[in-house]
């Protein structure tokens, strides 16, 4: 490889810092979509005001916690299956 | 033009590239499947191959819409995997993965059972060569459990065509529904190549293991198989829906807190096939063209994320999360062709699974089952959190390993090329795909309403994401495994039999050595008797016979002038 090292797009702090800051425009972007679109609801749930944005996030947070929990359960060594 | 049988066609490609080497394999190997393609369409639908067998009339190739779509699939899939792999040096892996490919092609256009059992067990003795190939003793074990369970599925399918052959006088494949014994014999063989739960850890303790290659291979043909096997003999039937709803869900929860990125597909691809298994289970037209479209599309994108891993063990000879991170600096394009792959899995707008997952998705909810269809949310949210992110995120950013390596090599990068454009192919212009569904597509995946609530879906999921990791909630990728239902039978069953063994021991030993000396008693007997110096083989010399037949003779002559 090169001897001087190169630069990369995440090696400045701020480049993930503006990555960051795009998704929180582009989530807040898709919530006030929620006014503008009409929605054909194939069930009540669906019509709810930010129905979509906040299961998304609730699942996902949910998902991780449990998983976390059952790290504590489930987790062993590499050679756990080697005798 | 005359045509042949599309897995003769993969076979004999196979012994060609057994005497074939360099260039002239790499040339051989290709034209395989394009013209297998060309032989598939010269082909049209209708029975192709017939042989009796006793009583039973067997249909060898049998082609309709559905198997047609499965047909042009598996060629697809192999043409990707096989110039994944051409540089491969390695013919014993060359040779098994025609041989799969071809077998999967046998069961797909299998008009009977019987045809069906023998390519199905075909798959399982053509794919394990692939685990095998990874030659590692641990390679080894991993092969020796999925052969056991394979065939074992093979073993079942076959009682129950048998039962079903016994009660109804034929064997042809076709609906088979969930009534009597034979018929789930057949569910439960399915379900185990489908990896419904409980049945699923041949697939997460195999493909991981297999070599970069072979899990390409891998992943496109059995499961996928099963898939239609379902789609032709059990549409419709409600437990599906229950059980694809329930393999949408537990993977994604252990894909979380796995450190092997290729199990972490591994679970990722039980989950997707949940999707269909679902839409199968519906049974409606649009729900049967959602999972059959889906099955399409997974396998595409599917084939692109194992790609990807694959060509990072290939540079970095790591795969684990833990030990990976900042490739995009060394390898910008895979890092790229993985978030298409990436991208397409989650169903994003104007990528694949945008277009065939949302079919599922409103079947599930016209046909009332809202808490079904949760479920499949939820899952839909968590395969962008494991499969979307997380594979990306750990492998090509997150903290830096500090790991620089070449880029994939080109043959490699034209593969996942190739894959990255039919995903996109596929979302941005579906009605190519959707022109070759069994049934019309009424379906448009382009409203204001889906790609607003997809996107949103999607953009709170990485919000979460980024929530979770910036407040250091996220759990670490840290070295280690899961157990999972597998345990049963890696860890407790031998322990039951060492637990019996140790119990029992003393009054086996007793119960052998009464055996062997009865046995030893009754062969000193025969010995006695029949030995060498035994009177009953005691033989004479021709000499003295002689003299004893003319000495019987001259008796026989007195008596009779007597």
């Amino acid at each position: 490889m090169d001897d001087k090292p190169k630069r990369h797009l995440f090696d400045d702090p701020r480049n993930t810092k503006r990555a960051i800051f795009t998704l929180y425009g582009v989530c807040a972007v898709a919530l006030l979509g929620d006014f503008f679109v009409l929605r054909h609801a194939d069930h009540p749930w669906e019509a709810l005001f930010g129905f979509y944005p906040l299961y998304g996030f609730g699942a996902c947070v949910l998902l991780v916690l449990i998983a976390k929990q059952m790290r504590k359960v489930l987790m062993r060594k590499d050679d756990y299956y080697d005798d | 033009m005359t045509s042949a049988a599309p897995f003769l066609i993969f076979f004999l490609g196979a012994a060609l590239t057994a005497v074939t080497r360099g260039t002239l394999r790499a040339i051989v190997l290709l034209a395989v499947p394009l013209a297998g393609a060309l032989n598939l369409y010269a082909l049209g639908e209708g029975i192709h191959l017939e042989a009796a067998l006793f009583d039973y009339r067997l249909e060898i190739v049998r082609v309709d819409r559905l198997s047609l779509l499965f047909g042009y699939l598996f060629h697809l899939a192999a043409f990707i995997a096989i110039l994944f792999s051409l540089r491969l040096r390695d013919t014993v892996q060359h040779v098994a993965g025609l041989l799969y490919a071809g077998s999967a092609l046998g069961a797909t256009f299998a008009g009977d059972l019987i045809t069906l059992f023998v390519f199905w067990e075909l798959l399982a003795i053509t794919s394990v060569v692939l685990i095998l190939a990874r030659r590692t003793e641990r390679a080894n074990r991993v092969a020796l459990r999925y052969l056991i369970i394979q065939v074992l599925s093979g073993v079942i399918l076959l009682s129950g065509a048998l039962v079903i052959a016994h009660e109804t006088g034929s064997i042809e494949f076709g609906y088979i529904g969930l009534d009597g014994l034979g018929s789930w014999l057949i569910f439960l063989a399915f379900g185990i190549k489908c990896a419904f739960p409980f049945l699923h850890n041949w697939l997460t303790d195999a493909y991981p293991e297999a070599t970069p290659t072979g899990t390409v291979f891998l992943s496109a043909f059995t499961t996928k198989v099963a898939v239609y096997a379902l789609a032709r003999a059990f549409p419709g039937t409600e437990l599906l829906v229950y059980i694809g709803a329930a393999m949408t869900m537990f993977p994604i929860f252990f894909a979380v807190i796995e450190n092997d990125l290729r199990r972490v597909l591994a679970y990722s691809m039980i989950n997707q096939i949940g999707f269909m298994v679902c839409g199968i289970g519906i049974g409606t037209a649009l729900a049967v063209n959602g999972a059959v479209a889906h099955a399409f599309n997974d396998v595409v994108f599917k084939s692109l994320l194992f790609m990807s891993m694959g060509a990072v063990l290939h540079r970095t000879g790591k795969i684990d999360g833990s030990a990976l991170g900042g490739l995009y600096k060394s390898m910008p394009k895979t890092a790229a062709l993985c978030i298409v792959g990436a991208a397409s899995i989650s169903a994003f707008p104007l990528f694949s699974g945008f277009v065939s997952k949302s079919m599922v998705m409103v079947a599930v909810l016209e046909e009332g089952h809202p808490i079904v269809w949760l479920a499949l949310l939820f899952a839909s949210a968590g395969v962008f959190h494991h499969a979307g992110i997380k594979i990306p995120f750990f492998t090509f950013f997150s903290h830096d390993s500090g790991i620089r390596c070449a880029e994939a090599p080109r043959n490699m990068l034209i593969a996942m090329g190739l894959a990255a454009i039919i995903c996109v192919f596929n979302g941005s212009y579906p009605w190519v795909l959707y022109s070759m569904l069994p049934f019309p597509v009424d379906y448009a995946p382009y409203t204001a309403a889906h790609v607003l609530t997809q996107s949103q879906l999607l953009f709170f999921s990485a919000l979460a994401f980024c929530w979770l990791k910036l407040s250091g909630l996220y759990p670490p990728e840290l070295p280690g495994i899961n157990i999972d239902a597998e345990w049963s039978y890696r860890k407790a069953l031998p322990a039951v039999v060492r637990w019996a063994l140790r119990i029992g021991g003393p009054a086996r030993t007793s119960v052998v050595a009464r055996a062997e000396r009865r046995l030893e008693a009754t062969f000193l007997q025969i010995y006695r008797h029949h030995g060498p110096s035994g009177l009953l083989a005691r033989t004479l010399s021709t000499g003295s016979t002689a003299l004893w037949v003319a000495v019987l003779l001259g008796l026989t002559l007195l008596m009779y002038y007597l």
